[in-house]
């Protein structure tokens, strides 16, 4: 029976790309091992090799066809004595969940478009303050806005360089910083050995004499080991110096569970550094967020905490054309207003808030939805004066419990609105084991819009 | 500038031959002399003061090691930077900061250095190049490696002086700067000082290459042995060293021989070696008395040596009168500085 070729996951959060190019033609003979085909994702290129021996029997996927879904069939592969006419014998792909939603593999282009990826939730009802009304706004993925922030930051500002892992060369482990080498050199963009520890001390030694790095780690469950530098060295010596000396810094890069990554490669870092004064901590959900602010982080004359989630990067919103787009770190922002229940959370926690929202909607019940944006400074007001409105919040977090963010933002709420609360502060939040690999563990072990929907019914006794 | 491996091989040598350093004009010598002088005394006092209950916490006295910082100090020029770790009174006054200012920071006053918020390990000062005062063992020197970094960054000639002892040379970081530093040859030294002890831990119980010089060897980083007790031999170590990373070919480390007279901190009673030891190091090779030796045979008189000591003392007392003095912060200085 003629085997299919499916299209691949690259990456553990891939789930489509493009099929840029067929290096094999239909009834070209294959070897295993040989490369048949280039894909494309929105963080790299890479080549499909055939792991079956026999003659290419038909290209399903034309080249040039763009958002192919993760295990599409793209070809059929025809084993020795069989023929064309064999292939209507191919399986039927085995439909899963991700492939369902996928475009007709039809939909052939003459050239592989730029990538795109899925749009972001955009359930946005309010209208965000930082925009000027009428502002032409363009689509970009997170990967783009944060790259475009950098780029501009570096071009207004000599003193601004970005250094880390593969952030050169590699053009960024995940993309972020693509073209930057091109653009701003090697002296501006350093790829540091692997060397968290050694690195983040060298990015605030520098920042101590004045200059302004943009420290990447590949995630900050590596930031680990230069924890101790980012703490005791950034975060305090302003205060140690009596004012004398400071730290213009930024650490980013992706925190938090990507998919499939398993316990050390998924933790959520946001209630860690939200702990420390001297740290600023930003965590953005929209791509205008990840950009404007991204760009008040670097401009920022303190250690900046830039939390960004690998899920998140290829996600696409709408993006402010403007010169220079810098929302202020510190502010939340009311996402979608409602009366009944508020819910708050960030980052990656917001797509289940979004979304529950929508279903609580559906059900008659208005949710207030709170984009944090920062944990540190955190906006009490926008929270407390949301939360005398509905009388309710439930906090949505992919990090654990304890001692977690959602305990902050409770404790607030008790301490300037307890006498407007009609049911006690819910906290949804990731399980408190590590992170699983199984699939149906490790969706288990993260927050889901249905919690989400259960904890803001339950605080409206519904 | 001879290749790096010959510049170690042959200061080593010059070691083991007994053979001298240059010699220190008269000028010099009355400098290095006032200024160990006025490391010691304070230090002395810093001691007192801790007994008498007006210094608290941690206080690392630097008392025995003057040579190293008074040494590399007059290797430096305007502009060189200078980091440490928490023993880091003497680097203090060696680059300039006023006594005044680091007594009433330990003693936790207004006029201290770092408004009184900082103490004994945590002063600062922009305008002398003086980039601390780092409590975690051996995270200076990954900074200390960025303040080369930024040098190299802004293309100018600075240099950054690391300081930091025998026993922060175990520490991991330290060798992910030595990479760091001689991948992009950045102009840093890093003056380990070994006063053989890390707290109560003798080199011998701690460390598997107890030659510090060697310890940038895999990374292609020349190093010198250096008597830091003679700051004859400090400075003409410095000199090469300064002259090797001003010339852009990347860092050097220089190992200084020293010893520390006091306890790792005020509360260390130094079990772990022997009065004589100590008196030993003191009576053979006292930094200052070699200087003072050297002045006296060339005919200093007893007369001028004294009027140093007297003005050291002046310093060093109005420095302890100032600290004891000065108001403790205003409490609102609580919430000030954690952000700008």
């Amino acid at each position: 029976m003629p085997i299919q070729v499916l299209m691949p996951a690259l990456s553990p959060t891939m789930e489509k790309g493009n099929l840029a190019k067929w290096l094999k033609k239909e009834g070209e003979t294959i070897k295993s091992g040989d490369v048949i085909a280039e894909i494309e994702t929105d963080k790299a290129t890479m080549e499909v090799e055939a792991t079956d021996e026999g003659t290419l029997g038909k290209i399903l996927i034309p080249e040039g066809t763009a958002d192919v879904a993760v295990n599409t069939p793209i070809a059929t592969i025809l084993a020795d004595g069989e023929s064309a006419a064999d292939l209507a014998k191919a399986p039927a792909p085995a439909k899963q969940e991700k492939t369902a939603e996928s475009a007709p593999p039809a939909a052939a282009k003459a050239e592989a478009p730029a990538p795109k990826a899925a749009p972001a939730p955009q359930a946005v009802a309010e209208p965000d303050p930082e925009v000027p009304a009428g502002t032409e706004m363009v689509t970009q993925t997170i990967r783009e806005a944060l790259r475009d922030a950098m780029a501009e930051e570096m071009r207004r500002d000599a003193d601004v360089f970005v250094m880390g892992e593969e952030v050169a060369e590699y053009q960024g482990a995940y993309k972020v910083t693509q073209g930057l080498l091109q653009e701003f050199g090697a002296k501006r963009v350093i790829d540091t050995p692997i060397t968290e520890h050694g690195f983040a001390g060298v990015g605030v030694g520098a920042a101590m004499t004045g200059l302004k790095p943009i420290v990447e780690f590949m995630t900050f469950n590596f930031a680990m080991q230069a924890i101790d530098q980012i703490i005791n060295s950034a975060a305090k010596t302003l205060y140690m110096s009596g004012g004398q000396m400071g730290c213009s810094i930024v650490f980013r890069g992706p925190n938090g569970a990507a998919a499939r990554v398993a316990a050390q490669h998924s933790q959520d870092y946001s209630s860690w550094y939200s702990n420390i004064p001297g740290l600023k901590v930003v965590a953005p959900f929209s791509a205008a967020d990840y950009k404007g602010l991204l760009k008040a982080a670097i401009r920022d004359p303190n250690p900046v905490i830039f939390l960004e989630n690998e899920v998140l990067y290829g996600h696409t919103g709408e993006v402010p054309k403007l010169d220079d787009f810098v929302i202020p770190i510190g502010k939340a922002r009311i996402v979608r207003s409602g009366s009944h229940v508020t819910i708050v959370s960030w980052s990656n926690g917001m797509t289940y808030a979004l979304k529950a929202a929508d279903e609580l909607a559906k059900e008659g019940i208005e949710a207030e939805v709170i984009d944090l944006r920062t944990l540190r400074p955190m906006d009490t007001e926008t929270i407390i004066n949301s939360v005398k409105k509905t009388g309710r919040a439930v906090t949505v977090e992919e990090g654990w419990a304890q001692s977690g963010v959602g305990a902050e933002i409770a404790a607030r709420i008790m301490e300037n609105a307890f006498d407007y609360l009609d049911a006690p502060v819910t906290r949804v939040s990731g399980k408190d084991v590590p992170m699983p690999y199984a699939a149906n563990l490790e969706k288990l072990a993260l927050p889901s819009a249905a919690e989400v929907v259960e904890a803001a019914k339950a605080v409206c006794y519904r | 500038m001879a290749a790096p491996k010959k510049a170690a091989a042959s200061t080593a040598q010059d070691k083991t031959d007994g053979g001298s350093p240059p010699e220190f004009t008269r000028e010099q010598e009355l400098k290095a002399l006032r200024d160990m002088l006025l490391i010691r005394r304070f230090e002395e006092k810093a001691g007192q003061l801790y007994g008498m209950g007006a210094i608290g916490g941690f206080c690392h006295l630097y008392i025995g090691q003057e040579a190293v910082v008074v040494g590399m100090q007059m290797a430096l020029k305007q502009g060189d930077q200078v980091i440490t770790g928490y023993r880091d009174h003497g680097h203090m006054l060696a680059t300039g900061m006023e006594a005044n200012g680091v007594m009433a920071e330990l003693t936790g006053r207004r006029g201290g250095y770092s408004k009184g918020k900082g103490g004994s390990m945590h002063m600062f000062s922009k305008e002398k190049h003086f980039y601390g005062g780092h409590g975690i063992v051996g995270a200076q020197v990954s900074l200390g490696t960025g303040l080369a970094f930024a040098n190299h960054y802004r293309g100018n000639d600075n240099v950054s002086v690391t300081y930091f002892g025998d026993g922060a040379a175990n520490q991991g970081q330290v060798y992910e700067s030595f990479n760091m530093a001689e991948l992009w040859k950045l102009p840093v030294i890093y003056v380990i000082e070994n006063n053989r002890y890390a707290m109560g831990t003798a080199v011998s119980r701690a460390s598997a290459q107890q030659d510090f010089s060697k310890r940038g060897a895999s990374f292609n980083i020349p190093g010198l042995q250096v008597d830091g007790m003679d700051v004859r031999a400090v400075k003409a170590a410095g000199d090469e060293a300064v002259a090797w990373c001003r010339a852009g070919k990347g860092p050097m480390i220089l190992e200084m021989q020293t010893y520390r007279y006091r306890g790792h901190s005020m509360s260390d009673p130094a079990k772990y070696r022997t009065r004589e030891e100590v008196e030993k190091v003191r009576h053979d090779q006292d930094p200052i008395e070699q200087v003072r030796n050297r002045l006296l045979a060339a005919k200093v008189s007893e007369q001028d040596l004294k009027a140093i000591d007297a003005e050291v003392r002046d310093i060093v007392n109005a420095s302890a009168d100032f600290a004891q003095h000065d108001p403790e912060p205003e409490a609102a200085e609580l919430w000030t500085d954690v952000y700008r």
